[in-house]
């Protein structure tokens, strides 16, 4: 006789497996980078829930031991892959892309890609809060 | 049926990880190879749960947990030092 929990649990197993690997294989398959992103950060993320929702019904419900360790890994999962598909994202922007493909921001300024990072734009504040922790240094090592 | 269906899941996403080094191997530019990076992490908790669940373990859990965490620092660390040269300013 098969037991309705551990059918979910295989039900689940088996979506997980699926997902992982369309995830992987879209990677392989596609060819820009911008087109890539869109198959690891949503289907291998979803085959992890899923794998990870058939570990908490197996053990919650079969075995005894309910606990929400699976939740926090998926929420961490499923708050951290926007975040670094972002990140890539402008790395593949600032390695490819020149001035003249975006259109203008509509505010001041500049796109964030383009523009120097804050250490030159702020030199002399950076260069004095720097030579400050300097003096700061030379002071305190003749007295210790 | 579990079992079975564990096995599926184990040969699913060792199959990805083998493309994901393929991607990672081949792939042309600096963001392509991160992302095969981070999947690779993903697919790597993915069969740290799966066998936790293989062996009736619950001792893989905080494993998983903290190969997630690494995982995306190592990311953000990576794409950081691409931006800015510099991996904590």
């Amino acid at each position: 006789m098969i037991d309705p929990l551990e059918l979910v649990v295989s039900i689940c197993l088996v979506l997980s497996g699926i997902f992982g690997l369309v995830g992987s294989y879209g990677m392989v398959r596609l060819r820009d980078v911008m087109q890539q992103l869109h198959a690891p950060t949503k289907a291998t993320t979803l085959g992890v829930g899923g794998a990870l929702l058939a570990s908490m019904i197996h053990f919650g419900l079969q075995e005894g031991q309910f606990t929400f360790h699976e939740l926090l890994i998926t929420l961490f999962l499923f708050l951290t892959a926007p975040v670094s598909a972002q990140f890539i994202a402008k790395v593949h922007m600032v390695g490819k892309l020149r001035r003249g493909d975006l259109p203008k921001p509509g505010t001041e300024g500049e796109w964030s890609i383009f523009a120097p990072p804050p250490e030159a734009g702020e030199s002399g504040k950076a260069g004095q809060t720097r030579g400050g922790g300097k003096t700061r240094g030379v002071t305190t090592n003749p007295g210790a | 049926m579990m079992d079975a269906a564990l096995i599926f899941a184990f040969g699913c996403f060792s199959l990805a990880l083998v493309l994901n080094l393929w991607r990672l191997v081949v792939g042309p530019d600096r963001a392509t190879r991160i992302l095969a990076l981070d999947t690779m992490t993903i697919d790597v908790i993915a069969l740290v749960v799966l066998y936790g669940l293989h062996i009736r373990s619950q001792i893989f859990f905080e494993v998983s947990l903290i190969i997630a965490m690494v995982g995306f620092v190592s990311t953000v660390a990576y794409c950081r030092y691409v931006l800015r040269g510099n991996v904590i300013e």
